[in-house]
């Protein structure tokens, strides 16, 4: 067995690290040795020669430096030997960097056995090439490669290392491989008889398909025939290209990558044969394995998880995603950790497919287990991930509550990830906010030294936020305060919230305000200062809640502890809070001290913290999920400063509040962004040079009717993915572009376009973003709105910016839609049928007949209706098919009251739905916006 | 400001793509190292050593992969050498498991019976294998007996 294999040791093996220093001084005599030799009078013949440069390489790869021996080694390479040549190409692949002097000589070599036709001597140039990869060296022989690998007379092994370096001299100079006729070609090589061709050749096609899928479109049809042809072969069929009687497994990964890089084939004969060759590979992982050995399961399951990759990518065939779904949930609790990893974390991004969503949800149970059981923390991770992609209003409760019990135990590693997790779920479906206030505290309680500043910040931004959770938190907080070790984050939000509502528990004998002091004061001295800070805060306000207990807090603030502590912010704050309940009226008491106002709602502080991972952008970030640190410091009760990280990679993590340092000012100038003015709600002179809307545009806007995320457009340039929240009248939209070529955008120029009649209904307000996006980068805009009025139209993002040398300009319906300022209202039957009533004037209602456009399914439609914003009030309607929705329009100026109800007609496959308002032009786009959407 | 370079790469969605090979023992000598990205020699160094450090301490019990700054590393453990290999978050991890064993495999039977020694004295051969097998951080070939075949041609020429 092969575990074996390398278990023999050998004596001269530890020689070699016996002693450092005799190994140096060993070195240096024959590095001596050998310069002399090299400087010698005598000429070195080939052999020699070679076996010197051998000796200097097996030196530098021990670990030494090597400042000689360049020279003899490009003379190697005009050796005739294979040995010799082979010698110096090594050398130069290992040690020589791509701005030596010396690049001219090896250039030169290597064009002579490019034309050598010796199949071996022009194998090691392209080797060496495709090692290298300089500029020089794609100077030098971009142009000559392609004719190399597609050349009638090439030996198979030469085009299949072609194929590689040509990729590889695309990837670091794709502007000097010229694009011609041999692009076509290669694509037929897909076809070769050699499989080993085939799959070097797959690989290059999909590098240059991502960059132009257009020129490279036939090559579906053939991947998908090639494909199919191998999976529908029995296992001996492809012989030497069958691995553990799995047939071509990797050959079958990289058709499957290439077909990702395309949407599912149009021509329905294609696409056939694809589905047909996608549940073939679904059958297979259910028949018996034809061997036992591991190296037959992960090939074939290689293949597979592959497969289910490009199910996900297609997102088109409920019936396969459902399959897929099952058989990762078959692999959940399978005996190989790998697979169970690799389930785990194929899952995460099915949850996210609404055909596949609720089949995931159905493993919540396994995913759990998981949860407890598995001994790698790594597994255990993705279980985390899963369980929070999965997660939804049905499921939360249950999902934060195993949270929070395994974060008990969690690791140290992922407690932090798992705290804002919860802190995120538990914020994003609370129905009831003293669930909230309960988890929050549970998780300060469990893993206070994880909980960072974003989270507790936020509870209270919460609790300020909405009257009806206060009393409740105060009560809740001061029972927590009880505990004899309690988390000094406890002590921060109980300090902080009792400070603002300790009056509303206060009546209670016991809670009475000299108690909160007391247990407040008796953290006091365990605390660090910040925290200190800010109980002395609470005091005062306390003296301006509890008049009564002014004496025992003055007392306190007198002390010398407190007044002559060495901490100059606590001194400061003793002094002026002292001086300030001294001398003060109540009046101005009461107005220095009052209850906190409202925070300004934005984006959630934490979201933001975990955002990256789940961005627009499909890879995972990770230095940059471990680098951001923006801290929402907006009415924080200890304001930080902010973040001062100027990453000049414009990155999605690095500045997602808009806090961290304005990017450096463009060089060139924005055109046509009103001189780079805040508010750059352009709409006259620029309307002629804006693009007409770019197809398909429709159908995306209205798939961002009901949501929030997603990707607003793409194109084989350019991504643009959005994530926007509302709340009441006001909204923030992150717009991101990211930019899916290597090379350069510039004067990149995106502009928000308002008509004249959105114009006084909507308010937009964004800055300017970098005119130039790096090949690879992305970069993202914020958008404020707020929306005046109510509105109709939606307004256009254009974006303008020269790629190459050709100017692109593309526009976009942005989705920023009358409903997105819905707030959900519950209502009793009785309620709604009243108000219903109240509505029946001709103009409040518009009511639309339509044909079915998607599957009538119920689950879907109420995720709709919520989706839309307004509430989905279950058990108002007679009939329980019907479904019927109440919440208020807010604009700035007004708030409308909106209900609806929607009548789906099965055996018609038709939906009758009205909508019935205070104002017409509200019914009425209300009812368009939501009758696209089924 | 190599993290930064790691990150902007990373971010491209490119096909399979391996950053780099890399074979060592457990005591951290490194046996094989194949590059396919720049880096210059003080990073190769910190990869080494990083790598190094997030491999070992694992056991049978966890899963062959891992996560590593942008990246993953796929590894796979033969008596005292880790054979690892570094490739993007989203790519394929049992294709790269199964391509370190059918590289292993090859290296056995041309080794015959391949001890860490062969490695170290017969480095230029493996230079060789790999390049047959992986080139610009692709697969380049993978059936065993057309590597072998040519190998052995190679070899008749020496």
């Amino acid at each position: 067995m092969l575990v074996q294999f390398f278990q023999r040791t050998h004596y001269s093996l530890l020689l070699l690290g016996k002693s450092k220093e005799a190994e140096i001084k060993r070195i240096n005599k024959e590095l001596a040795n050998i310069r002399s030799k090299f400087k010698g009078d005598k000429a070195l013949d080939g052999y020699s020669k070679k076996k010197y440069v051998c000796k200097l390489l097996f030196i530098f790869l021990l670990g030494h430096d090597i400042d000689f021996g360049h020279m003899e080694a490009v003379n190697l390479l005009s050796s005739n030997r294979y040995t010799e040549k082979q010698i110096g190409y090594l050398f130069i692949s290992v040690l020589v960097n791509s701005n030596s002097e010396l690049i001219r000589l090896i250039n030169n070599a290597i064009k002579n056995d490019l034309a050598s036709r010796n199949p071996t001597f022009m194998g090691l140039a392209l080797h060496c090439i495709a090692s290298v990869g300089s500029r020089e060296m794609a100077e030098a022989f971009a142009g000559e490669i392609p004719k190399v690998l597609v050349a009638g007379d090439t030996m198979d092994s030469v085009k299949q290392s072609a194929a590689l370096c040509l990729l590889r001299l695309y990837r670091t100079s794709p502007d000097l491989v010229p694009m011609g006729d041999w692009t076509s070609r290669v694509v037929h090589l897909l076809n070769d008889q050699h499989l080993g061709v085939v799959t070097a050749a797959t690989s290059l096609i999909t590098t240059l398909a991502q960059k132009n899928p257009e020129e490279f479109k036939t090559s579906v049809s053939l991947a998908v025939s090639r494909l199919s042809r191998i999976v529908t072969s029995a296992s001996t069929d492809l012989q030497d290209y069958t691995y553990y009687f799995v047939p071509a497994p990797w050959l079958s990964v990289k058709l499957l990558r290439l077909l990702q890089c395309y949407p599912p084939p149009e021509d329905p004969a294609v696409r056939g044969r694809l589905t047909e060759c996608l549940e073939t590979i679904l059958n297979k992982a259910q028949e018996p394995p034809k061997s036992k050995k591991v190296q037959h399961s992960n090939a074939k399951n290689a293949v597979l998880f592959e497969a289910i990759s490009l199910i996900i990518h297609h997102d088109s065939e409920p019936n396969l995603l459902v399959r897929a779904c099952n058989q990762l949930g078959q692999f959940l609790q399978h005996r190989e950790t790998n697979l169970r990893y690799l389930a785990l974390e194929s899952m995460c991004t099915l949850a996210s497919s609404e055909f596949s969503h609720e089949a995931v949800k159905t493993h919540i149970e396994t995913v759990i287990n998981a949860l407890k059981t598995e001994r790698d923390v790594s597994v255990r991770q993705r279980a985390v991930d899963l369980l929070y992609a999965m997660c939804d209003r049905s499921n939360a409760p249950q999902i934060v509550a195993e949270m929070l019990s395994y974060l008990e135990t969690a690791d140290y590693s992922i407690r932090e990830e798992i705290v804002l997790k919860v802190a995120i779920l538990a914020e994003k479906y609370a129905v009831d906010y003293t669930w909230y206030v309960d988890t929050i505290l549970n998780l300060i309680r469990i893993a206070g030294d994880y909980v960072s500043e974003e989270v507790w910040y936020r509870v209270i931004q919460i609790v300020i936020n909405r009257d009806d959770v206060q009393g409740y938190a105060a009560k809740t907080v001061f029972e927590a305060l009880q505990a004899p070790a309690c988390h000094e984050n406890l002590v921060k939000v109980g300090g902080y919230i009792l400070g603002e509502f300790g009056n509303l528990i206060a009546g209670d004998p016991r809670s009475s305000p000299l108690i909160q002091f007391n247990l407040l004061h008796s953290k006091f001295h365990l605390c660090s200062v910040p925290t200190r800070a800010l109980l002395l805060s609470t005091y005062i306000k306390f003296v301006n809640l509890f008049p009564e207990v002014k004496p025992t807090i003055q007392d306190v603030l007198r002390s010398d502890s407190q007044l002559r502590n060495a901490d100059v912010e606590l001194q400061q704050r003793a002094v002026e809070y002292l001086r300030l309940s001294t001398v003060a009226s109540t009046d101005i008491l009461a107005t220095v001290l009052e209850e906190m106002p409202p925070f300004p709602e934005r984006e959630s502080s934490i979201l933001a913290k975990l955002k990256k991972k789940k961005g627009p952008s499909t890879v995972t970030d990770l230095e940059d999920t471990k680098r951001e640190r923006s801290v929402d410091v907006n009415g924080g009760p200890e304001p930080a400063p902010a973040s001062t990280s100027a990453m000049s990679t414009p990155s999605p993590s690095a500045d997602l509040l808009g806090l961290g340092a304005a990017p450096p000012a463009p060089a060139g100038p924005p055109p046509s962004s009103g001189g780079g003015g805040l508010l750059v709600d352009v709409f006259s002179d620029s309307a002629s040079v804006v693009a007409p809307l770019a197809p398909g545009s429709e159908d995306n806007f209205a798939r961002f009717v009901c949501k929030n995320n997603g990707v607003l457009f793409e194109n084989q340039l350019l991504q643009i993915g959005l994530k926007s929240e509302f709340r009441q009248n006001l909204g923030r939209m992150f717009i991101f572009y990211g930019n899916k070529t290597s090379t350069q955008f510039l004067n990149f120029t995106p502009t928000l376009i308002c008509s004249d009649e959105l114009q006084p209904n909507l308010n937009l307000q964004t800055k300017p973003v970098d005119p130039t996006v790096e090949g690879g980068a992305q970069v993202q805009q914020v958008v404020n709105i707020e929306c005046v009025s109510d509105f109709t139209e939606a307004p256009v993002l254009n974006i303008q910016f020269r790629y190459g040398g050709t100017f692109q300009n593309v526009s976009v319906q942005l989705p920023i839609t009358l409903n997105k300022f819905f707030q959900p209202t519950e209502m009793a039957s009785q309620d709604f049928f009243q108000r219903w009533k109240q509505l029946s004037n001709p103009q409040q209602e518009v009511q639309n007949i339509f044909k079915a456009k998607h599957p009538m399914d119920t689950e879907v439609t109420k995720a709709k209706i919520i989706g839309f914003g307004s509430a989905l009030l279950e058990e108002v309607d007679p009939n329980p098919a019907n479904f019927v929705g109440a919440g208020i329009i807010h604009t700035k100026t007004t708030q409308i009251g909106c209900l609806l109800r929607l009548e789906p007609n099965l055996q018609a496959q038709m939906y009758r739905l009205t909508l019935r308002t205070s104002k017409e032009a509200v019914s009425q786009r209300l009812c368009e916006l939501l009758s696209a959407q089924f | 400001m190599r993290l930064k370079r790691l990150g902007e790469l990373c971010k491209r969605r490119e096909g399979l793509e391996i950053r780099f090979i890399l074979i060592q023992n457990r005591a951290g000598k490194t046996r094989l190292a194949k590059w396919y990205m720049q880096f210059d020699d003080d990073e190769k160094q910190k990869l080494i050593e990083e790598v190094h450090a997030v491999v070992t301490v694992r056991d049978a019990k966890h899963t062959n992969f891992v996560e590593f700054r942008n990246f993953k590393i796929i590894y796979r453990r033969y008596a005292g050498l880790y054979f690892c290999i570094c490739v993007d978050v989203n790519d394929n991890n049992l294709a790269y498991l199964e391509a370190i064993h059918n590289f292993v495999e090859v290296l056995n039977e041309y080794f015959h019976n391949v001890c860490e020694l062969d490695l170290v004295f017969n480095f230029y051969k493996v230079y060789t294998v790999v390049d047959e097998m992986f080139l610009a951080g692709e697969i380049r070939e993978t059936s065993q007996t057309k590597v072998l075949k040519q190998l052995l041609m190679l070899q008749s020429l020496e």
